[in-house]
């Protein structure tokens, strides 16, 4: 019977009552007394020559305070950049100045060229028409392979050239893998593009910074996943500001999906302005600022190759990918074609040889950097195509050669850094078979043929590494923060509890899931818990969310915290039943000694914590309020098997998605409906990347997709009514709740699902397509029947 | 956006003058025009509502003619037109959304004449008589090209009059992002023989596609334009499809409205 409360119980989310009800404190929703509002006047070309910017007329006009170029903010620092690569040849990256407001040159279309603030956001944006700007174009690199050819224009004049970095991993084994290739009885190789693409979280960014002249603190409102994270980018390394005089908030936030993870120009101006003005500084991004100015995502070109022996065992794996970095390196840009998406290489398998080459590119396109699934999608599309055409060629089933090549003893240490702490891909695998009417699918295929139907089946595997991250690990990877997570628990006299949590939620229920463990731990009722995060005012140093780390990670924080908030409750609890502190048990929310009916009440104990009249003072401190940093000793690594089944209208190459099932292993699950929640989310952004979205530039670096006219998003219609299941659990081995995170796993695992299946039709229809590009479009699917 | 004047007439006499002033643009839904001004692309100085305008609203079917009042919705059109010319309510029922459907009008649609737009197809298609304030305009002389037509300046969609046909049918292959028609087919059969109108595909904006026409007349059936053929000349090549691939669906469209005309 499914629990109705605690750990297991699918608790409806007490924040979607006042998000569906109009009472959510968004960003936006925050006004300041007297503030002022920015527009930022944006560059309309891709790369150019700043010859002259002249302001005077717009600082002129009705209702403008002040009018910024880049040389308002040559005193100031630059973006930082959070991650360092060190290349194949011991080098570090090469690592180009980030300006705030460009300077001497713009790099991409959308790059702030200089802003304007004035009373009222129409005001600054008529005046905005009056700057005159001269710029010389320049010609614009933005193919990647064209801009690491030799004598291609440079997108930063003091780089050697547009390589960010060329990487190898695990560089001492290349030879090795060299070897195994030229001993292989089979190689199958394929090249393939993951498309870039935008996060179109529903709310746009959003930056509010204020100033109080009196105490000479700052503070920005701001759509971030991380507010710590903004906090010591911003101020240590842009502004100069220490931590005492800049507060952080990121009150509820509208969806993130990694693009609000990452430290950009316009919270840095807002803060800065808001100082300059002694006025606070509103900016809200129109949907169309968002095509331009948040990070992108994905954008991989690559080669993979894979080695088998005569008995099919894979042997070795290679890849050589061209990542595009964009104009600039966004907050975690190098780690995510790298550690994120290097290390993820082995998959499911236990192929003894991996060497992975990424090259990252400077374009003069927006920044790329993480988006939902961070290099491990791109790991993960690769593989599982590769491994599907191998089986196709081969002529064997698909789902028979990856069983023969799963990993099934763990721990396992792959051959690319990381080590497998839990996971059984035989068990999820079964599952999804026991799910999906394998046997049933000739007869579907042939009712779909007598309809002028196409109908594919693809089925793949996924593994990915997340609960980001142990910091001695990531720091030996070139990250320059810690990555762990923290926890205050507060309980009050009463005996209710606030947790204030590094974490952030901006859409994954944590108000809900988090107080479910305390409530589990203490035998307490889940209202009694509340949640705090988001602002650094009140909540310890965090890093925030992303890389499904949540749980895992700022969950692990709570539960130590709370286990050092019980260690105490039980110690008052003894000394008001005079007992022993070893014999004292706490459940149901109440504290008994064991083998007597003395008991206590939890809220009895925390009164007596902060009315200590009879209390134990010689041995601890009143009050009842702990922090606890918790840093993982590994990653997590959830895993799963996928399906999908497409129908294609031949004459029209439209595709279908029929049934989409989805078995995963997230190990243990704290709240199974907001689980399947984020699964479906996931599944819709991958199923979206498969067969619909896409960013475009042209020749030039104009974006072509600037708006929902062209950039096709996922629709509600456009997605089948989904199979998942998660109830394969291998619980993680390292972290309290044994649990893995899930937030990112719909989206890894099911752009291969999708295509695998694609190409099945295709080849059902006799057509020799053994590989088709992302998004599959049915221009796309036409034309490669038609070819 | 900028700022502007509005005005919004009871008359259409009322609105023939607002529109003599000075940058005055007529506004119907607005669901071209609004996002437009929010990107500061146009800039009228007054807008001229013509929602106001009661004897523009409405749809009424008389002697073998559907007139629609050039305010009228599309949702009006979608419920109204249902029982008596089925084919067009199709059509109106699935341009854009419900918000949409209930704000944008079928003499904004053909005054702003997009490309990918629906109606054209369905105003062409049925030789359809384009009436404003000034003069009554044959489909045939009204679509001039993209975003182009034979309206004057100030010019003012009162109704639009549709023979109602035998039998027809809408069919419109989605451009994937917008939704807009990346190729939309409209084919009417009359007693006098068929029209066939085609939407999102030339570079020309809305056309008639004459060999069809003529084999359709000749045998309303979708086996009569097997092996015909559209050149891929003239056709959209863009992001969402090249001009081959349009200038395939415009069979594959045309087919399928035949199959389904009723």
């Amino acid at each position: 019977m499914p629990k109705d409360s605690g750990i297991g119980a699918s608790t409806k989310r007490r924040e979607d009552i006042r998000f569906l009800t109009g009472q959510g404190n968004y960003t936006d929703d925050i006004n300041i007394a007297g503030q002022a509002h920015v527009y930022f006047l944006r560059s309309d070309i891709a790369h150019g020559t700043i010859n002259s910017i002249d302001t005077s007329a717009a600082a002129a006009m009705p209702g403008v305070v002040r009018v910024f170029t880049g040389a308002d903010f040559e005193g100031v620092g630059g973006i930082p950049c959070g991650w360092q690569v060190t290349d194949r040849h011991g080098e570090p990256m090469q690592e180009p100045a980030h300006p705030v407001i460009a300077q001497g040159k713009v790099r991409h279309v959308g790059e702030i060229v200089a802003a304007v603030v004035a009373d009222s956001l129409s005001q600054a944006r008529d005046a905005a028409e009056a700057i005159v700007l001269d710029i010389t174009d320049l010609p614009a690199v933005v193919d990647m392979k064209a801009a690491v050819a030799e004598g291609a224009t440079k997108v930063h004049d003091d780089l050697t050239s547009n390589l960010c970095y060329d990487w190898g991993f695990v560089e001492e084994n290349k030879g090795a893998v060299d070897e195994a290739f030229a001993n292989a009885a089979h190689v199958t190789t394929l090249e393939l593009v993951n498309n870039r693409l935008v996060a179109n979280p529903m709310e746009p960014r959003v930056a509010v910074g204020d100033y109080t002249r009196h105490n000479d603190e700052s503070t920005l409102y701001t759509t971030s996943q991380n507010p710590h994270v903004i906090r010591l980018l911003m101020g240590a390394f842009v502004l100069g500001i220490p931590e005492h005089k800049l507060r952080v908030v990121a009150p509820d936030v509208g969806g993130g999906f990694g693009a609000k993870i990452f430290h950009y120009a316009e919270e840095a101006f807002c803060t800065f302005a808001a100082k300059a003005c002694n006025r606070a500084v509103k900016w809200t991004s129109s949907r169309s600022e968002a095509f331009m100015s948040d990070a992108h995502g994905r954008d991989h070109v690559s080669k993979i190759e894979l080695a088998l022996d005569a008995e099919n065992n894979f042997t070795a794996l290679r890849t050589e990918t061209y990542a595009n970095m964009g104009a600039y390196l966004s907050t975690f840009a190098p780690s995510v074609p790298t550690w994120l998406h290097g290390t993820l290489m082995a998959g499911n398998y236990k192929t003894p040889l991996i060497y992975v080459n990424v090259k990252a590119v400077f374009t003069n396109t927006v920044p790329v950097d993480a988006y939902r699934g961070a290099g491990r999608p791109e790991a993960t599309y690769q593989l599982e195509r590769v491994v599907d055409k191998a089986a196709r060629e081969l002529g064997v089933d698909p789902v028979a050669l990856r069983r023969q090549n799963f990993v099934t003893e763990f721990p396992y240490e792959t051959p690319v850094a990381v080590a497998y702490d839990t996971g059984d891909y035989h068990a999820t695998m079964d599952q999804l078979e026991s799910m999906i009417d394998r046997e049933g699918f000739a007869a579907r295929r042939a009712a779909s043929e007598a309809n002028g139907k196409l109908r594919g089946l693809g089925v793949n595997c996924y593994i990915e590494a997340c609960g980001i991250a142990p910091s001695n690990l990531v720091g030996q990877l070139g990250a320059r923060a810690g990555l762990y997570e923290s926890a205050t628990v507060r309980v009050n006299a009463t005996g209710g509890l606030v947790v204030m949590t590094g974490s952030h939620s901006h859409g994954q229920g944590h108000e809900t899931s988090f107080p479910q463990v305390i409530a589990e731990m203490i035998g307490i009722d889940e209202s009694m818990v509340e949640i705090v995060h988001g602002d650094t005012a009140n909540t310890p140093m965090g890093m925030g969310t992303y890389g499904s780390r949540s749980i895992a990670v700022g969950g692990s924080a709570m539960v130590r915290a709370a286990e050092k908030i019980i260690a105490k409750t039980k110690k008052i609890a003894a000394h008001l039943m005079e007992a022993s502190e070893a014999d004292i048990e706490l459940k149901d929310g109440a504290f008994s000694v064991a083998g007597t009916d003395k008991s206590v009440a939890w809220g009895d104990v925390c009164l007596a914590a902060y009315v200590p009249h009879n209390y134990p003072l010689e041995d601890i401190e009143p009050g009842l309020e702990e922090t606890a940093f918790y840093d993982p000793a590994n990653f997590t690594y959830p895993s799963g098997a996928y399906a999908c089944e497409v129908e294609i209208d031949p004459e029209t190459g439209k595709v279908t998605i029929e049934s989409f099932a989805a078995a995963d292993d997230f190990g243990n699950v704290i709240n199974p409906m907001i689980v399947e929640g984020q699964v479906h989310g996931g599944l819709a952004q991958g199923i979206g990347q498969a067969l619909l979205e896409a960013c475009a530039y042209d020749e030039n670096g104009q974006l072509l997709t600037g708006s929902y006219m062209d950039y096709a998003m996922p629709r509600a219609d456009d997605l089948p009514n989904y199979q998942v299941d998660h109830s394969c659990v291998t619980p993680c081995t390292h972290n309290p709740l044994g649990v893995k995170g899930c937030g990112e796993a719909g989206a890894i695992g099911s752009p291969p699902a999708v295509i695998n299946a694609v190409v099945d039709a295709l080849q059902s229809g006799g057509h020799a397509v053994d590989h088709i590009d992302m998004p599959v479009s049915p221009s796309r699917v036409w034309s490669a029947m038609n070819s | 956006m900028y700022n502007f004047e509005f005005v919004q007439p009871g008359s259409v006499a009322d609105a023939a003058s607002a529109m003599a002033g000075e940058d005055a643009q007529a506004l119907g839904g607005g669901q071209t025009l609004l996002p437009t001004m929010k990107q500061r692309l146009a800039s009228p100085a007054t807008l001229v509502s013509l929602t106001g305008i009661a004897d523009m609203k409405g749809v009424s079917a008389a002697d073998g003619v559907l007139t629609i009042g050039g305010a009228t919705t599309h949702a009006t059109v979608a419920s109204e037109a249902a029982g008596s010319f089925p084919g067009l309510a199709g059509l109106a029922s699935h341009i854009g959304d419900p918000a949409v459907r209930n704000r944008g009008t079928i003499g904004g649609s053909l005054a702003n004449n997009d490309p990918a737009a629906c109606y054209p197809a369905a105003a062409l298609g049925t030789g359809a008589t384009i009436v404003t304030n000034t003069r009554e305009i044959a489909a045939d002389d009204y679509f001039q090209g993209m975003f182009s037509t034979a309206l004057d300046e100030g010019e003012i969609i009162t109704s639009v009059r549709l023979p109602i046909p035998q039998a027809s049918n809408y069919q419109k292959f989605v451009q994937p992002a917008s939704r807009f028609a990346l190729v939309g087919v409209f084919v009417a059969k009359y007693a006098d023989g068929v029209r066939v109108a085609v939407t999102g595909a030339s570079e020309e904006g809305v056309h008639r596609w004459t060999a069809a026409e003529e084999a359709l007349s000749a045998n309303f059936s979708a086996s009569a334009i097997e092996g015909l053929s559209v050149a891929a000349d003239g056709m959209i090549n863009d992001l969402h499809g090249t001009g081959a691939y349009r200038a395939h669906l415009v069979g594959v469209m045309t087919k399928r409205a035949v199959a389904a005309a009723s």
